[in-house]
């Protein structure tokens, strides 16, 4: 949904990285940018004449904000420095891209584009809009973990997608207080609960949450969904494949009402920045959201003392499921051809290009095995673990679930249960069916 | 042509030379402008507003995901029954659009109508204020969601802090609170719409003819007697306009709510939701078609009044 994709750009434009490497960036980018169309037209000239794969390969970037724009292009950059294959990159600003994301796919789009993995890269790979990238993976496959694999899968079982970067969902809180007060990371549910009631009575806003954007509110539901009904089930439901009118999904809004009463009661009226900021005032206890907050702390001190910890276990499944977006690459139907392209994607997959890349962007964890780590701080390295050792990655519901679900029925839906603690889920079933019929 | 004008004269009748001159002005070339004259705007209205309204009434019939055409399936009345029956957003929508009406007609309109009155006295100072009170309708949507921020911020808002509440859990939130949310997007909806009505009324004030007033004057009608008994129904092409723009207004009411919380908790209005449904990746065609026809049927109700009155005056005339 563009309105998380917004907040994370926010985000990261606001990163903690110093005005020398904003400066540095600044000027490569100016000098590669005047050098570019050079180059391109340099190769243009003899690269359709080879036969098979073709010297030059488009890129077609959403990626528009600085950081990670500058970060695309050192990628770039190293791919033609090792293969010799000119990359022509076209950004888009990131709403723009997202929003035309249809049209794009059937005119003229770039070989390989940014997107990111879950049922929006598996709706198009169905639609037939992208090329499978089973040989890609033959390579790179030992990269991966097999949660990362799964993400990464079509429909119809052949590979799409290849990771570049992700970030994980889960109770952030700030040390110093809880040492202070002497509250302990809880493991399950019933822990959670306990230590809720327990900063209450300290005065404490034991749960932060903002849900005035509407897509906040759904890493809450998925994480209770995940937990109490498995991951499968999850995806099952996300897909569409399971029905809403069930009585497993009304345990989920029945659970998270027993959480309601210890969330932020003024959620309706805050965005995440806002809560982020409670969170850094001590005012509340913990704040269940992507690590994407972590970069709403541009003082060091505070920064340093913000440390994380998964969603408690609660029925099954213990905490194996991990909620986690991905992004990454994918190959468009006419880059298929392209075996450069494909060459561009292989490269994302080893550890080699995702280090050239982070040591660009280094606000998120690198998606490949033996990527270094080097430079990690402890909860980065932390958040990390959690990745590597998690059985399943979810992909949060805007990217689990058709658009149209997310955008339309779950935010309005989301926001009035917070308001009342009221659900209709036989009503999400009639909108959830005829919303996906019209796919 | 050229014969048919050599031949008329030598009839030697003025009556016959009439038509004759009038054939000889449409030459070729003429007939030309002419066509291009009438057809070029036709063209454009044809393509740019004719066809893709009655495009997107066929396709409030449909289901389409919007990749290729062959995926348009007939719908029927489907996506009609859906917003009718399943939609929960929609009759808060419609509910708040008449609410805005009612808003903007009971308070806007004739708060715009005071000011142009009091402005039109001849103050000092006048143009300032005039400038003032019309500023809200030039800004930006940006802008406006900055300013009303400082206003309603819950914690930091002006509002709260004159209420003495800013900081407590008394604090209203203006945006969150889905109770009170409407009421606030309303009086920014007023500050603006205000400043508008405010401009048309200043000029319909000076159109009116000065003898009027003075002739009500020495009638002996008071202040009040002589505007509303006078000016008032003297402005009377200026107050249909009005009335068809405050209605049109409070149709196409979008923005205000758009930069609060992009019309959803409590603040839902029909444009609000076609914008969702058509613009974007949660891009739903068959539904966001067929409300945005229904915004169209209802629209159509103020600006067939207006055609209508506009038109029929002119026969009159």
């Amino acid at each position: 949904m563009t309105m998380h994709e917004d907040a994370l750009h926010r985000a990261s434009g606001q990163g903690g990285w110093d005005r020398r490497t904003l400066l540095k960036t600044f000027g490569a980018g100016a000098v590669a940018m005047a050098g570019a169309p050079l180059l391109a037209a340099c190769t243009g000239g003899s690269g359709p004449a080879a036969s098979g794969g073709s010297k030059s390969v488009s890129f077609g970037s959403g990626s528009s904000d600085e950081v990670p724009k500058a970060a695309y292009k050192a990628f770039t950059d190293a791919f033609t420095k090792k293969s010799g294959v000119a990359v022509t990159t076209n950004v888009v600003p990131h709403n723009d891209f997202q929003n035309k994301i249809n049209t794009y796919l059937q005119g003229s789009p770039d070989d390989t584009f940014t997107w990111f993995a879950g049922y929006r890269m598996q709706y198009y790979a169905g639609k037939g809009l992208l090329a499978p990238i089973d040989d890609v993976w033959a390579k790179i496959g030992g990269n991966y973990s097999d949660a990362m694999k799964k993400a990464s899968t079509g429909p119809d079982g052949k590979m799409y997608f290849v990771p570049n970067y992700n970030y994980p969902w889960g109770f952030f809180y700030r040390k110093s207080l809880w040492t202070a007060k002497g509250y302990e990371v809880p493991t399950t549910f019933d822990q959670l609960t306990a230590l809720a009631k327990k900063m209450q009575a300290d005065g404490l806003i034991p749960i932060e949450f903002a849900d005035k954007d509407g897509w906040p509110a759904m890493g809450t539901f998925d994480y209770l969904n995940m937990r109490l009904n498995g991951y499968q089930f999850h995806m099952d439901l996300t897909a569409h494949k399971e029905s809403w009118d069930q009585k497993k999904v009304s345990d989920v809004f029945d659970t998270w009402k027993a959480l309601l009463p210890f969330q932020n009661p003024n959620a309706l009226g805050m965005t995440w920045q806002d809560s982020a900021k409670n969170l850094a005032d001590k005012k509340s206890g913990m704040y269940l959201l992507g690590s994407f907050l972590t970069q709403q702390y541009t003082d060091k001190a505070i920064a340093d003392d913000i440390d994380f910890f998964p969603f408690p276990e609660l029925a099954m499944e213990g905490r194996d499921a991990v909620e986690a977006p991905i992004d990454g690459l994918l190959l468009s139907k006419k880059g298929g051809q392209n075996q450069s392209a494909r060459d561009l994607l292989a490269y994302l997959g080893t550890a080699e290009g995702q280090d050239v890349y982070a040591s660009v962007d280094s606000s998120n964890i690198a998606a490949a095995k033996g990527a270094d780590t080097s430079k990690f701080t402890p909860l980065n390295k932390k958040m990390a673990d959690v990745i590597a050792n998690a059985k399943s990655i979810s992909q949060f519901f805007d990217r689990d679930a058709l658009p149209a679900m997310a955008n339309n029925v779950m935010i309005p839906a989301l926001q009035s249960f917070i308001k009342d603690g009221n659900v209709d889920v036989k009503n999400l079933e009639a909108q959830a069916k005829s919303l996906y019929a019209a796919q | 042509m050229s014969t048919s004008t050599e031949t008329n004269p030598a009839g030697a009748q003025p009556t016959a030379a009439a038509p004759a001159r009038r054939v000889r002005r449409l030459s070729g070339r003429d007939k030309w402008v002419l066509g291009l004259m009438v057809g070029l705007p036709t063209m454009i209205q044809l393509a740019l507003v004719w066809i893709p309204t009655l495009l997107s009434a066929a396709l409030s019939f449909t289901r389409w995901n919007g990749l290729s055409l062959d995926d348009i399936k007939p719908a029927g009345l489907s996506n009609y029954d859906f917003i009718a029956a399943n939609y929960p957003p929609f009759w808060p929508a419609v509910q708040h659009n008449v609410l805005w009406l009612l808003f903007l007609a009971v308070v806007a309109t004739p708060l715009g109508l005071l000011l142009a009155i009091l402005l039109d006295q001849n103050i000092r100072g006048s143009r300032i204020y005039q400038s003032v009170f019309f500023t809200p309708v030039m800004l930006s949507l940006a802008l406006i969601g900055v300013i009303w921020q400082l206003f309603y911020n819950r914690d930091s808002g002006l509002l709260n802090f004159l209420l003495g509440t800013a900081g407590t859990p008394h604090a209203v939130d203006w945006f969150g609170d889905s109770g009170v949310n409407i009421w606030a997007a309303l009086v920014a909806a007023t500050w603006r719409h205000a400043g508008y009505v405010m401009i048309l009324y200043l000029a319909g004030l000076k159109g009116v003819d000065p003898t009027l007033r003075e002739a009500a004057q020495i009638d002996g009608a008071s202040a009040v007697q002589t505007f509303f008994r006078v000016i008032f129904p003297a402005m009377r092409p200026v107050n249909v306009i009005i009335i068809v723009i405050t209605v049109i207004e409070s149709l196409r009411a979008f923005d205000i709510v758009y930069v609060i919380n992009r019309g959803t908790n409590g603040l839902e209005l029909i444009s609000a939701l076609v914008i969702q449904n058509l613009v974007g990746e949660g891009q739903v065609i068959g539904v966001g078609s067929a409300l945005a026809v229904i915004l169209l049927v209802i629209s159509l109700v103020p600006i067939t009044f207006y055609l209508s009155r506009a038109f029929g005056k002119d026969k009159e005339a």
